[in-house]
């Protein structure tokens, strides 16, 4: 880059970096707000003392997320959702994924199939009648209820379509030549190749099957099968309920208090995998935009 | 032809299982969209009694379905608009930062709010936007009055617009940057031998050649113009701002789920289904025309 020292450029970098730091202070600070509630005690938060660093420093109420409520049952319900229903994802897609990155003469049907996929992105049978479906399977209130239905990821799919068909022909035509079938093909030369492929449509698979929680709440009958982000939504919800009711009983008031230092501890709880996987989960994020192809 | 059938039976083989679930989960559901034109009755089934287009005449005709309809419609342009402004504005600010330790970490910061749910964004909305919360405190100190950003009907729609920016813009900067290193230097160089300042670039050549990612961008979100959030919408509204904050998806639910008139619900979701299947056609073929991207 060309240095410019006029004053004129200068005023501007001024103005730029203000802007830019102001712009992720309101992207993080949030957090922060959120962190500092959490680790404060109630009067303090109810006084409205609490900004970015706690007041009366207390680990109550992540004693409380931790000991009450349904904390640790639906974290579990969570973690088994997240790995059966990322390696469900992972097998299905790839086994989706490599036939398709066939040419039409070397995969009779082809595209037929493909459209088959690609009609279920463009339009879907909706709320209600898809709810009914998982009602006459029989999965309401199985964990299958939250894995089976978007078992195929025909987005991420298509991404690792074309990394497939990205690769040289030429690998998979001497393996033909050695005397591979296409089995062997697939488990011994292409995933050691797809490595980083599949670490991208995986991490979108992670993230996604952590972060749902609206299935949850309509395939679930019992709240003790929730996952992670169904029960903190039920804690949203009720927390709700009490603002509605308080109203000005200060007896109220305070329990509502109290409420907020615990949401804010389960929540910024609920956040932590996330945020403790992020620096990789943005690596392979912009990857994926890449390998998706949106491209300048 | 049987031979080459036969030779290719691995890979139609391996296309079983997700042909089978997409097939129940995406297909069937097309077929349970009968029950938009029937009095559906639970314990009938599919065999409940024909009433023809009633349902949408009936929905079509309650005013607050209009009503949602144009919360839907105008809170989503505004969220497109927005959404592509700002990360392209910050995207182009990033790029005048020369040091690219510091580029970096303003975009890993921006970058976070992507990945947590909107149950967990939703419960930090919650606290901060709240009566006694840290930005009505922050608005005390100028002696302002606390807006009711969730509570008031005519704030509502602009607390989701910009906190729907706030939350997103982070992505698009990243897209947007990934398409800026992508500008060849040596245009610049030229610019600047004939005399062009930084402002006269950014004008005559990086907007010009980040013009293709911006249309690509907005054509693609064009077939989401009719899902204005319902994650972020659910999770934040409440019955006082119903009127105004309502969108098709929240409405739908509200009839199907909660009211069980899953005939009517079924019906609207229809609607919409069709609307947005016409409208991600639409924004597809334009992508290819304008754009010159596939994604298959």
């Amino acid at each position: 880059m060309i240095q410019d020292k006029s004053l004129g450029r200068r005023l501007f970098h001024i103005l730029n970096y203000t802007i830019l730091i102001i712009t992720s202070l309101l992207c993080i600070l949030p957090f922060i707000n959120l962190l500092a509630v959490s680790f404060s005690s109630s009067a303090a938060v109810s006084a409205g003392n609490v900004a970015f660093w706690p007041v009366d420093f207390t680990t109550k109420a992540y004693e409380f997320a931790l000991t009450g409520g349904a904390f640790f049952t639906s974290l579990w319900v969570s973690l088994k959702r997240v790995i059966i229903g990322t390696l469900i994802n992972l097998i299905l897609m790839v086994l989706t994924a490599y036939p398709l990155s066939k040419s039409r003469q070397k995969l009779m049907g082809r595209n037929l199939y493909m459209g088959f996929f690609i009609v279920t992105i463009l339009f879907n049978g909706g709320l209600i009648p898809t709810y009914l479906v998982v009602v006459k399977t029989g999965l309401i209130n199985s964990i299958w209820s939250l894995i089976l239905p978007g078992a195929l990821p025909v987005f991420s799919m298509i991404i690792l379509m074309n990394f497939i068909r990205g690769l040289p022909e030429e690998i998979e035509e001497s393996a033909i030549i050695d005397g591979a079938g296409p089995v062997q093909i697939l488990t011994r030369i292409l995933l050691p190749l797809l490595k980083p492929a599949l670490a991208t449509v995986g991490l979108f698979s992670i993230v996604g099957h952590w972060n749902s929680w609206f299935d949850g709440i309509i395939y679930m009958n019992n709240p003790a099968n929730y996952p992670l982000q169904s029960y903190l939504q039920t804690l949203l919800q009720s927390f709700e309920q009490i603002m509605l009711k308080s109203g000005t009983d200060y007896t109220q008031l305070l329990s509502m208090m109290n409420a907020r230092t615990g949401r804010a501890a389960q929540m910024f709880l609920g956040a932590i995998p996330i945020l403790l996987v992020y620096p990789f989960l943005q690596k392979y994020f912009t990857k994926g935009l890449v390998l998706g192809s949106v491209k300048g | 032809m049987i031979k080459k059938l036969k030779q290719q039976s691995p890979y139609h083989l391996m296309l079983i299982p997700s042909l089978v679930l997409v097939f129940i989960f995406s297909y069937v559901p097309f077929y349970g969209l009968v029950i938009a034109f029937q009095k559906y009755n639970p314990g009938l089934g599919f065999n409940s009694p024909w009433v023809g287009w009633d349902n949408f005449h009936h929905v079509f005709n309650q005013p607050n379905f209009v009503r949602t309809i144009w919360n839907t419609l105008y809170m989503s342009a505004f969220k497109i608009i927005g959404g592509i402004i700002i990360p392209v504005m910050f995207a182009l600010m990033l790029n005048e930062v020369a040091r690219s330790g510091i580029k970096r970490t303003f975009q890993t910061l921006v970058y976070i709010p992507n990945f947590l749910s909107w149950v967990i964004m939703a419960g930090i909305l919650l606290d901060i936007l709240s009566a006694d919360g840290i930005i009505n405190n922050f608005l005390s100190i100028f002696g302002l009055k606390p807006v009711a950003f969730l509570g008031s009907p005519s704030i509502f729609p602009w607390t989701m617009i910009v906190s729907d920016i706030w939350k997103g813009f982070g992505f698009g900067t990243v897209v947007y940057l990934a398409a800026l290193t992508s500008i060849d230097p040596g245009l610049y160089e030229a610019a600047v031998i004939d005399g062009a300042k930084r402002w006269k670039q950014t004008l005559y050549i990086t907007l010009p050649l980040l013009m293709p990612t911006i249309v690509l961008m907005s054509v693609l979100s064009l077939g989401s113009v009719l899902n204005a959030g319902f994650d972020q919408i659910f999770n934040l509204y409440s019955p006082v701002v119903y009127q105004t904050g309502d969108i098709i998806d929240t409405y739908v639910y509200r009839l199907g789920i909660q009211q069980a008139q899953y005939s009517i619900s079924a019906a609207v979701g229809l609607f919409k289904s069709v609307i947005s299947c016409i409208l991600v056609g639409v924004s597809y073929i334009l992508a290819y025309k304008v754009a010159n991207y596939r994604i298959f």
